[in-house]
């Protein structure tokens, strides 16, 4: 059945981003908690934060691209909860398709939903005074990292999806993931914390994916971060893609 | 009858075996024993009417007939392919048409038509949209979002969908639970031409009236097993003969409503009947 895997995926992929081009509403929303916490951090407590940096927004926005992605991925979670519920994701498992075209159609779709958040929340950020000189090796380098972060927090909002009882389960597990980031250092030096604050920050996985993006972005030598980073990244993609294929098999047979 | 019934592709090997063969299926949730050994077979084009009360087990049987579910025992083939072992060709065999309209409510009805002809892997699906769209009265509505129809339109779409690709077995769950009656009687119409033209048509219900009307077979599952499996005709043989008795026949409420919404018959009602119950 794998012949159709690529047909099928794309045909699904056009289905969801219709509901996307649809409903952009969920792109705003997306966006609106990162955009504020910029705006607060860098107009009221930005100017009481020593950063150590020259611009403070250049200093936030690695950190303010982590929680969009975040926040972005709950309405993955929503969407496939909803074709859960609708009855269509089970209408799909009978038809002769590639089945786990459903899923990947759904992780490609949060991709390009991300991938859209996180240009207007840079849009944003450059309104707001952000500024870098990099060169598109270290932008590419950037988006990356951000990809392998949003396909990891993806495969964590498939399982949340598939998991679900109710619309409101479905999305409440992405809010950990986007006040991570005020536990490490996006906002804040971690040099600035109490021993096991600063402990649990310097060996979380945001902490050193901020460092690497600020580094790359600030034309910085990236360091040993870069590669934490990357381990952290995949790693998490490997795990969470083996749990959600799990509940997946689970709930087709 | 046999002319028509060549477009669903049946060799001659598969017209002597049922359509649908069940044996001794077996199913439970955690301590609950859903099916305990379930048996029956459905000859080809005919319809067969699961009959039972909520919870019974007619969906488990249905999801495992349609693959979305593996049962502890016993067998059961679809078009004479194994549900466990040959899934995929059964799911090349089937149409399912679960018992809540499963459409997509942010895409237009001739989306979600074209959708599945896409999925189906078929030439032409907006052609094939199309065609649906009009044999099922949907044309005038069919670029609208489906979340705008009215119950009887989303099940109308959601039957519609399911005979895309003109699979040889349709399995219909309660399909006109939730309709008005009107939609009902459409409902029922569209399953005797599917019948008609040779699909074999597997529906549940717990509507002892919709059993009557359509099933060729009556099935009723109680407590797990299949208790009874007969023609209508054999089983009223069970109860002791008909008495004749003369009872003043008084309209029911359902001849009531259908007689003042019209049939098609009364000017304005008639062009309403498309959509007007829809709304």
């Amino acid at each position: 059945m794998t012949k159709h895997f690529f047909g099928d995926t794309a045909v699904l992929l056009g289905r969801s981003l219709r509901h996307i081009a649809r409903s952009l509403d969920t792109i705003i929303t997306t966006t609106i908690m990162p955009i504020a916490f910029m705006l607060l951090f860098v107009y009221v407590f930005g100017g009481a934060i020593n950063s150590g940096s020259d611009s403070y927004v250049n200093y936030l926005l690695p950190g303010i691209l982590l929680i969009t992605i975040a926040s972005g991925i709950s309405y993955t979670a929503y969407r496939l909860f909803m074709d859960t519920k609708s009855g269509i994701f089970e209408r799909f498992q009978s038809m002769p398709i590639a089945r786990s075209s459903v899923l990947w159609a759904h992780v490609l779709t949060s991709l390009v939903a991300n991938l859209i958040s996180l240009v207007v929340v840079v849009l944003v950020a450059l309104l707001m005074g952000f500024r870098s000189g990099a060169g598109v090796l270290a932008w590419l380098a950037v988006a990356g990292i951000l990809i392998l972060f949003t396909l990891a927090l993806t495969w964590l909002a498939v399982i949340a999806g598939l998991s679900a009882k109710s619309v409101d389960g479905a999305g409440a597990f992405s809010y950990p993931l986007i006040f991570l980031p005020f536990i490490s250092s996006a906002f804040v030096p971690t040099a600035t914390m109490p021993g096991p604050v600063r402990a649990f920050a310097e060996h979380q996985p945001v902490t050193s994916i901020v460092n690497a993006i600020r580094d790359l972005l600030a034309q910085q030598p990236v360091g040993s971060d870069i590669w934490i980073a990357l381990a952290w990244c995949v790693g998490l993609l490997v795990v969470a893609y083996a749990f959600a294929m799990v509940v997946y098999r689970r709930r087709i047979s | 009858m046999t002319a028509e019934r060549t477009d669903t592709q049946v060799t001659a090997d598969q017209v002597q075996e049922p359509a649908i063969h069940v044996q001794g299926l077996e199913k439970s949730y955690k301590n609950l024993e859903v099916l305990r050994g379930v048996d029956f077979d459905v000859a080809r084009g005919s319809i067969f009417a699961l009959l039972g009360s909520n919870g019974a087990g007619k969906t488990t049987v249905v999801n495992i007939l349609s693959t979305l579910l593996q049962a502890d025992a016993g067998t059961a083939t679809v078009n004479g392919f194994d549900v466990a072992t040959q899934s995929a060709d059964v799911r090349e065999s089937i149409s399912l048409t679960g018992q809540f309209a499963a459409v997509d409510e942010i895409l237009s009805g001739r989306e979600n038509l074209v959708l599945v002809a896409r999925l189906r892997h078929l030439k032409d699906p907006g052609k094939i949209a199309d065609d649906l769209l009009e044999r099922f009265a949907l044309t005038a509505a069919s670029a609208r979002r489906v979340a705008t129809y009215s119950g009887g339109m989303r099940r109308r779409l959601d039957i519609a969908m399911s005979l895309i690709g003109n699979p040889p077995v349709i399995f219909l769950d309660e399909p006109t639970t939730g309709l008005d009656p009107q939609a009902r009687i459409e409902v029922w119409q569209t399953v005797k031409e599917l019948a008609a033209h040779g699909t074999t048509v597997l529906l549940t219900t717990q509507d002892l009236d919709e059993a009557e009307q359509l099933a060729d077979r009556i099935a009723i599952l109680h407590g797990g097993r299949i208790i009874v499996d007969d023609t209508l005709a054999g089983l009223k043989l069970l109860l002791p003969p008909a008495k004749v008795e003369y009872v003043e026949k008084q309209p029911t409420l359902e001849d009531v409503f259908l007689a003042i919404v019209g049939d098609g018959e009364v000017g304005d009602a008639g062009n309403d009947r498309t959509f007007g119950t829809d709304e």
